[in-house]
């Protein structure tokens, strides 16, 4: 092989390799993900679908032996707002409390959103910046 | 002192908008006596700013509620080794530091690097100021640290009890001084590209700051592992989160620059791509400092409130498209001197290693920017978890460490089928041994991937070791001193090469301990009462009895924990979980005590093997009728009666336990991620260490050597070598 043709085919060849890890990299991700929604938006979403709720949580959170009771609502919405209730078992991060905003992945199953085992994620307290719990 | 402390800030924009200035026009008209001054701003900015921060440390030091900050994040009932740690635990502060960082990074550089690169240098000067300004402008118009509280209160809110660890003090700065020193190559790439000198010159002046980039960074991610391992409640070291990935994905493509840069040194090729991989990570670099401080992505570590989003936004904009523009219209100067003349040649091997690093940078970038990405095509916010981040990353990952192997065993050019054999017959030898070894415990057969990674990391080992001892026994046959004396002249004759290998050892260790964590961990979570045990991989844990103690600070809620295997004793831990008092009267007087933040003091026994992690979350739930009743009992009673009355509700959780719900986790190897993360360091360590004096000697002979004619305007006093 000629210098010239053995560049193009290096070059076929690495821009091959480059769109291939490309291409499943956008499909896995596409298909592997799970949405972002909002209480309000996840009151009427079908059972068995995993769907990243991220809220605000309610007052009122219990324990009933190892699964975290919860409700939560919209992130900015008002204390009236519409909110789900979530049964949730694994870790606990240590900021979760009343008033903290929580993102955790949950399916429907009946009238309440079960968590996904140990994704529930508190956000570091930015209670001081936004106003929250002062 | 708020308005002293905002002058320094006003002075500091002002500063860095003259420099900057005074740096481009005057290497554009050729005027020395300007780019002096440009540099001279770059001095006198850090002298600016340190004061700056000096004045708001000491406010926090002094706990002077006038500053609003101090008010809001620490408070007199704060150590003080945690009131001067709480200065970077807000916004504010953290942008001051960042810009101080940097104003001193780039102080060092200029003062080293003098005039040698000429007009490259008065570049560079500018881009730094400019970085500066961004940051100097966002501290005193938009996240100013200097604001007054009126009326100032009594007493702050203390610092966040999560960020009152040790690892504070050194966590934040170790990453802020990583991403500021990541600018650094970036500056002098913008100003080799913009001045068409794109030879190795300015390579050898920033090598060593990328170096430090690299190994401050890898300070930082490596600390922030270990925080979350052994202190906080959720039993992992690493979780793909937003910001950590932002710290990873500069030390990456630091990581593949630090190697590529010696293909160029060499032999002149990679040009462009050396070029690129700097301004990709100094572009990372702020992307990092962006989503950590602006708060756009979903993260456990999003601290901020996103009021910088827009100008961050703007900035990082700017930074792409220039730098991409930059690399483009220079493409010219950037052609390879040489061609690879094997594949079986060391800068073959580095070109892999670069495109794995890359790859696993753009990986890690498109998994963190998902749900940016995917709002822009789909209209919903969606994102993928660790699950999705291990497909690829651990395939790449095991390459790399294969890589970091072949690497040291082929020499630079070609090496024959024959001196291949010789040099790999060994080391692969010694990697089969292992996998034979390794067979025989039971359950690795079914971790394919695990079982490729310690066969890979053994290669590693041997391979280095090979090459060291190759080293040394060169250096006997010619000097005849003992095999000591011989190794400490090795390699501090050739720091870059020994120290590089030292690292390579040290990520071996690291991924071998990666991998045996993960694929090889045990967890339960299992909800106790005193006198239960449960089983776990082997060990009994039995929750012995509760315990309750009540400190100036906090309320700790705890077990005491046997662990043992096999019916011996093997360690007492005490998990407990610290609840901070709530400054919101809403919760009662007795209430508040139980309600604030609450953190997980992690129970651990480390050792070489595994280590047993215990974490423990006491279910207050049913107390709450007697806190309740409290509240209302002792309303108005005293400070001294309420403490009493909370004393005694912590005798009674003690007392009367109830069940509480432990994780338990067994995990092999951590401490090996530790022990391999520090001899990376070291490794990092004797490769930055400057060389001796007679070493330095030579390379200033070497550089005025090199100095060539012919250069543009400046020429004269750029080229005299320092």
């Amino acid at each position: 092989m000629n210098p010239h043709r053995k560049r193009t085919t290096r070059l076929v060849v690495s821009l091959t390799a480059a769109l291939l890890l490309a291409a499943a990299l956008v499909y896995t991700s596409f298909s592997a993900s799970s949405e972002a929604r909002t209480p309000s938006q996840l009151r009427d979403a079908p059972a068995g679908r995993a769907y990243q709720l991220t809220g605000r949580v309610v007052p009122g959170y219990h324990r009933e032996g190892d699964v975290l009771v919860f409700r939560v609502r919209d992130r900015n919405g008002p204390a009236s707002a519409p909110t789900v209730p979530v049964r949730y078992a694994g870790a606990v991060p240590d900021p979760f409390r009343q008033g903290r905003e929580v993102i955790v992945t949950v399916r429907r199953r009946g009238a309440v959103f079960v968590g996904e085992k140990d994704s529930l994620v508190t956000k570091c307290p930015s209670k001081f910046s936004d106003g929250q719990g002062r | 002192m708020l308005i002293a402390g905002r002058a320094c800030l006003f002075l500091a924009v002002a500063l860095c908008v003259y420099g900057a200035g005074a740096s481009i026009v005057g290497v554009r008209t050729g005027r020395a006596d300007l780019t002096a001054s440009g540099r001279r701003a770059v001095y006198a900015l850090a002298l600016v700013l340190t004061l700056a921060f000096a004045i708001l440390e000491g406010a926090f030091l002094r706990s002077d509620f006038t500053f609003r900050l101090v008010g809001t994040h620490s408070s007199t009932s704060t150590p003080a080794f945690y009131r001067a740690t709480a200065v970077w635990s807000s916004q504010e502060g953290s942008l001051l530091l960042w810009v101080w960082l940097l104003s001193l990074w780039s102080s060092l550089v200029l003062a080293r690097t003098g005039r040698r690169l000429g007009d490259v240098t008065a570049w560079a000067t500018a881009v730094l100021l400019v970085f500066a300004g961004f940051f100097a402008g966002l501290t005193a118009f938009l996240a100013n640290p200097f604001q007054l509280a009126s009326p100032a209160p009594a007493e702050g809110v203390g610092l966040e009890p999560l960020l009152r660890h040790p690892s504070m003090m050194v966590h934040p700065p170790m990453l802020y001084s990583g991403y500021t020193l990541c600018t650094i190559p970036f500056a002098f790439a913008v100003g080799a590209l913009i001045t068409r000198r794109v030879e190795a010159d300015w390579i050898g002046a920033v090598r060593r700051f990328a170096l430090a980039a690299w190994f401050f960074l890898g300070i930082g991610i490596l600390l922030g592992a270990r925080w979350s391992w052994s202190e906080l409640g959720w039993g992992g070291y690493w979780a793909w989160d937003p910001v950590e990935n932002a710290a990873l994905m500069p030390w990456l493509t630091g990581t593949a620059f630090l190697h590529s840069i010696m293909v160029q040194q060499r032999r002149g090729m990679l040009k462009t791509w050396n070029a690129s991989l700097v301004l990709a990570t100094g572009f990372l670099a702020i992307l990092g400092t962006f989503l950590v401080r602006s708060g756009v992505l979903e993260s456990i570590h999003a601290f901020g409130a996103s009021t910088l989003g827009i100008p961050f936004l703007t900035f990082v904009a700017l930074l792409a498209f220039g730098s991409i523009w930059l690399v483009l219209s220079r493409r010219e100067g950037l052609r390879s001197e040489h061609r690879i003349d094997s594949l079986l040649s060391r800068e073959a091997v580095f070109v892999l290693n670069n495109l794995v690093l890359v790859a696993l940078c753009f990986v890690i970038f498109w998994g963190t920017f998902f749900p940016l990405i995917s709002e822009a095509v789909t209209g919903t916010r969606a994102s993928v978890g660790p699950p999705w981040f291990d497909r690829y990353t651990v395939p790449l990952a095991i390459v790399l460490v294969l890589l970091s192997g072949v690497g040291p065993l082929v020499a630079w050019r070609r090496v024959t089928p024959a001196g291949a054999r010789r040099t790999f017959l060994a080391p692969v030898a010694f990697a089969l041994a292992a996998v034979a070894a390794l067979l025989v415990v039971p359950g690795v057969v079914a971790r394919p991937a695990a079982l490729l990674m310690f066969a890979f990391a053994a290669f590693v080992l041997a391979a280095v070791a090979q090459e060291v001892a190759r080293g040394v026994r060169v250096r006997r046959a010619v000097s005849h001193e003992r095999a000591p004396v011989a190794l400490v002249a090795v390699v501090r004759r050739n720091r870059r090469r020994y120290g590089g290998y030292l690292v390579h050892v040290g990520m071996a260790v690291l991924f071998v301990g990666v991998a045996g964590s993960t694929a090889f961990q045990h967890m339960r979570d299992a909800r106790l009462v005193p006198g239960q045990s449960a089983r776990l991989d082997g060990y009994d844990v039995r929750y012995v009895r509760a315990t309750g103690q009540l400190s100036s600070e906090k309320i700790s809620l705890g077990a005491v924990l046997e662990v043992r295997r096999g019916g011996r004793l093997v360690a007492t831990l005490r998990p407990s979980r610290g609840y901070y008092p709530s400054s919101d009267p809403g919760e009662g007087p007795i209430g508040r005590f139980f309600d604030g933040e609450s953190t997980s003091e992690v129970g651990l026994r480390a050792g070489a093997r595994r280590d047993v992690w215990t974490s423990i979350q006491p279910d207050i739930g049913p107390l709450r009728r007697l806190i309740d009743d409290a509240n209302q009992r002792f309303a108005t009673s005293s400070a001294n009666v309420q403490a009493l009355v909370v004393a005694g509700l912590v005798a009674h959780y003690e007392g009367n336990p109830l069940p509480a719900t432990f994780r338990f986790i067994v995990s092999p190897l951590v401490e090996w991620i530790w022990f391999g993360g520090l001899v990376v360091l070291l490794g990092g360590l004797i490769a930055i260490w400057p060389a001796a004096a007679f070493a330095q000697a030579r390379a200033a002979a070497a550089r005025a050597v090199r100095a060539r004619p012919g250069r543009r305007r400046g020429a004269a006093d750029a080229a005299a070598p320092v």
